[in-house]
């Protein structure tokens, strides 16, 4: 195992190709994201961006190529998952709260659970995440009583109570409706602005223009062309970026 | 990897269980008690009616005999008590085991969850009562095994393949984005099931269980069949004593109130249950 | 065909290993025992055509605007399901039976129904009954907006509901319906109590008479779990060859 220094890429992806059966989803991807740098990946429907998230914290495993996430090699069967995941956080498109316990609970579960750390600190910080995402006094609503919008705070919460090195983004605003994405992209804005590495997959493409350094567009499972926004935005260099943008803008 | 989107549009609804529990579960209610209270009490004036001054009236007799169906009926509900109680501790891991990740394990609890859901009740119950041992060796002790445990043993096996296909499907029925968020916070597979997944699963395994003991209630009297004396065998002695042809109808009717007025709470709970557990 | 070959390997079997299996090396017991299986797989037949045509008129009746016809059907319903199966078998064979004697002629009165008769039609409105409901609440779980626009184009009331409604509503029922049948083969057992010559009543009287009780069991539940294994084979066929393409689990 590489040391890593903070120079270096913190998720560095070369060649991966993932199939799933006769269904080759990412054909060669490969994509370097520093430390506090914000990457959108925008894309049509089926071109491989949620695989790649999922690829990144090793919830789907790559077939070949390779994947380096501080240097740690994810594709490696001797990969120290627990370690991995507490450096990646990840936010679905479906939040996928435990409708089971409480919204402070949620944000509790896993630090307690997983990393084994004081419960009293735990609930301090928990407390401090709410606060963050701006929802005192939902400490103890079931996710069941929250509004979707709310629910994807939480879940942001969720996983920055594990101290997450970079922050996975799995278009979760697509299940919201549009007066409560103001809220959710707000808060994933404050997160960027506050140095956290982000890889954000949406359709939200003036939210991309604010907050990435770089834009990426993915078809079919190749990453097409890439840039930063405004030259990519205002520029697109490929046929097919502009096919893409001229469809939704 | 995408997740679907649900919709809201009137397009064909998800397959809906008949009703709120898996086995088709009844809905006793208490005009039923009366229609069945109704039936008894117009068979035994009709009977009574029909019979002669001499001989003893029929809500006498049936009175008289009370005593002992009480008797017989609480073995009846002490071995629903236990069958249930055995398949459950044996059917949870059972369950669990079919979802294992180790194939070997997967496809043999597999097997014997079929094998057993598959399998009359009667036709286990006699292999039970013919042949397990009636006395078995522990160290130096030797346990007697009455009747009525063997025939407890025979009704919890189909109980602990009900309760392991219950299990298996209450897990499955927890949707994919509870493992994978799991899964993204670094829990390992048990702690999943442990915190996750299966505090998620009691209230959905709740209601078709309570319906579950229900029918195990209602199957107890085929342990008359094969000899034990439970309720239903203590009437058809009592028939027979008794000789009378005008006794039969009122004391079969006697014997179904008996199980009326058992399972018609446990009917109402569950019902309760059900509408307050209603999975969102 | 000659199988005596085969009948006779039965017979060295029991005089090498001790396993005593008559039924296939003594002609009498084999007959008997055939017939016993035929009269299983008779009572089970009659059983399953007639529940299902018993709940296909019931679930129709649940329909009818008569107040008195639905819950007379109720009625039955509640009594059938709500009751032990085996009590309810005794009650019609012997409380029942009792007054439907005809005489004979020579002095003695014979019953009118025959125990296997009561036992078809005990076991056929048992299992007609979850029927009912599991096809009522098949036609339940259509929208109504499917029927409303079956209306719309035209179709009468009568014509929806056969062309449109059923067809879905039967592909909705079918594995509850699958179940409850499963549960009726396993239920036929029960005729054994009222003395039916079917095969777990034949085992009983071969095993009394050759005592090879744990053969006979185990070829029992063998032959049963087969027969379930049949049904099940035949539902699935049946509901794979009716599935709805994308929308059905």
């Amino acid at each position: 195992m590489a040391t890593w220094t903070p120079d270096q890429p913190l998720v560095e992806m070369r060649d991966v190709h993932k199939a799933f059966g006769a269904l080759e989803v990412l054909k060669g991807i490969s994509l370097n994201v520093m430390k506090r740098e914000v990457i959108c990946i925008i894309g049509p429907s089926g071109s491989g961006k949620s695989t790649l998230l999922r690829c990144v914290n090793a919830l789907v495993p790559i077939d070949s190529g390779s994947i380096l996430v501080e240097g740690q090699e994810v594709n490696d069967p001797r990969l120290d998952k627990l370690a991995l995941r507490r450096k990646v956080g990840m936010v679905f498109q479906q939040y996928n709260l435990f409708p089971h316990r409480t919204a402070l609970d949620n944000i509790m579960m896993a630090p307690i659970h997983v990393l084994k750390r004081d419960k009293a600190e735990v609930e301090e910080q928990a407390r401090a995440l709410i606060r963050k995402v701006r929802l005192e006094g939902k400490e103890q609503s079931y996710p069941g009583e929250l509004s979707g919008g709310q629910q994807q705070r939480i879940a942001i919460a969720r996983s920055l109570a594990m101290n997450p090195d970079i922050m996975l983004f799995d278009e979760v605003t697509a299940a919201l409706d549009p007066e409560t994405v103001k809220d959710v992209l707000l808060t994933i804005r404050q997160l960027t602005e506050e140095g956290m590495t982000c890889v954000i997959v949406t359709h939200e493409m003036g939210f991309a223009r604010e907050v990435a350094d770089r834009v990426y567009f993915t078809d079919r499972g190749i990453l097409v062309e890439h840039g930063p926004p405004k030259e990519f935005f205002a520029n697109p260099r490929d046929p097919r970026t502009r096919q893409f943008l001229d469809q939704i803008l | 990897m995408t997740t679907a989107k649900s919709t809201d549009l009137p397009v064909l609804l998800a397959v809906r269980k008949p009703e709120p529990s898996s086995s088709g579960g009844f809905r006793l209610s208490l005009w039923h008690g009366f229609v069945l209270a109704a039936a008894l009490l117009l068979s035994v004036a009709a009977a009574d009616a029909a019979a002669g001054p001499a001989v003893a009236s029929i809500p006498a007799t049936i009175w008289k005999w009370t005593p002992l169906i009480a008797q017989g009926f609480a073995l009846n509900i002490a071995i629903s008590f236990l069958a249930m109680a055995i398949g459950t501790v044996a059917g949870v891991p059972l369950g669990l085991a079919q979802i294992s990740l180790l194939p070997p394990i997967r496809t043999s609890s597999w097997f014997v969850t079929q094998f057993f859901r598959n399998s009359p009740w009667l036709v286990l119950l006699f292999y039970c009562m013919l042949l397990l041992p009636f006395q078995i060796q522990i160290g130096g002790t030797t346990i007697p095994l009455p009747g009525w445990f063997k025939s407890t043993i025979g009704l919890s096996l189909p109980v602990m393949a009900n309760v392991s296909e219950l299990v298996r499907g209450a897990v499955l029925s927890i949707p994919y984005g509870q493992w994978e968020a799991a899964e993204s916070l670094a829990y390992t597979r048990r702690q999943t099931l442990w915190h996750i997944i299966l505090p998620q699963c009691v209230k959905r395994i709740t209601p078709p269980w309570m319906n579950l003991y229900a029918i195990l209630t209602t199957s107890t009297p085929l342990c008359a069949v094969v000899g034990v004396n439970e309720a239903m065998t203590l009437t058809g002695n009592i028939l027979n004593a008794e000789g009378r042809t005008d006794l039969l109808i009122p004391m079969y009717l006697y014997l179904l109130t008996w199980f009326f007025l058992y399972c018609y709470p446990i009917a109402r709970a569950t019902l309760a249950l059900e509408t307050r557990f209603q999975v969102r | 065909m000659d199988l005596q070959p085969i009948w006779n390997w039965f017979r060295t079997l029991h005089d090498t290993t001790g396993i005593n299996l008559t039924i296939f090396y003594d002609s009498f017991d084999r007959a008997r025992f055939f017939n016993g299986f035929l009269t299983s797989v008779r009572l089970m037949a009659v059983c399953i055509i007639c529940s299902v045509i018993i709940g296909v008129i019931g679930a129709w009746i649940q329909g009818s605007r008569l107040r008195m016809l639905r819950l007379t059907t109720q009625g039955y319903i509640q009594f059938f399901r709500n009751t032990p199966p085996l009590v309810q078998l005794y009650f019609f064979y012997f409380a029942v039976g009792a007054y439907l004697r005809v005489s004979a002629g020579n002095g003695l009165s014979t019953p009118l129904v025959s125990n296997f008769t009561w036992a078809a039609i005990c076991l056929s409105f048992w299992a007609g009954a979850f029927n009912v409901e599991i096809f009522r609440s098949g036609i339940e779980a259509v929208p109504r907006e499917t029927l409303e626009a079956a209306e719309s184009l035209g179709y009468s009331r009568l014509k929806a509901y056969v062309y449109v409604i059923l067809p879905l509503a039967f592909r909705i029922s079918l594995p509850a319906l699958n179940n409850n049948l499963v549960n009726l083969i396993k239920t036929t057992t029960i005729a054994y109590a009222i003395a039916v010559p079917e095969m777990l009543y034949i085992a009983n009287q071969i095993w009394s008479d050759e005592l090879n009780v744990p053969e006979m069991m185990n070829v029992l539940l063998l032959i049963y779990v087969g027969l379930v294994g049949v049904l099940v084979l035949i539902m699935t066929r049946l509901e794979r060859a009716l599935r709805v393409p994308g929308y059905m689990p």
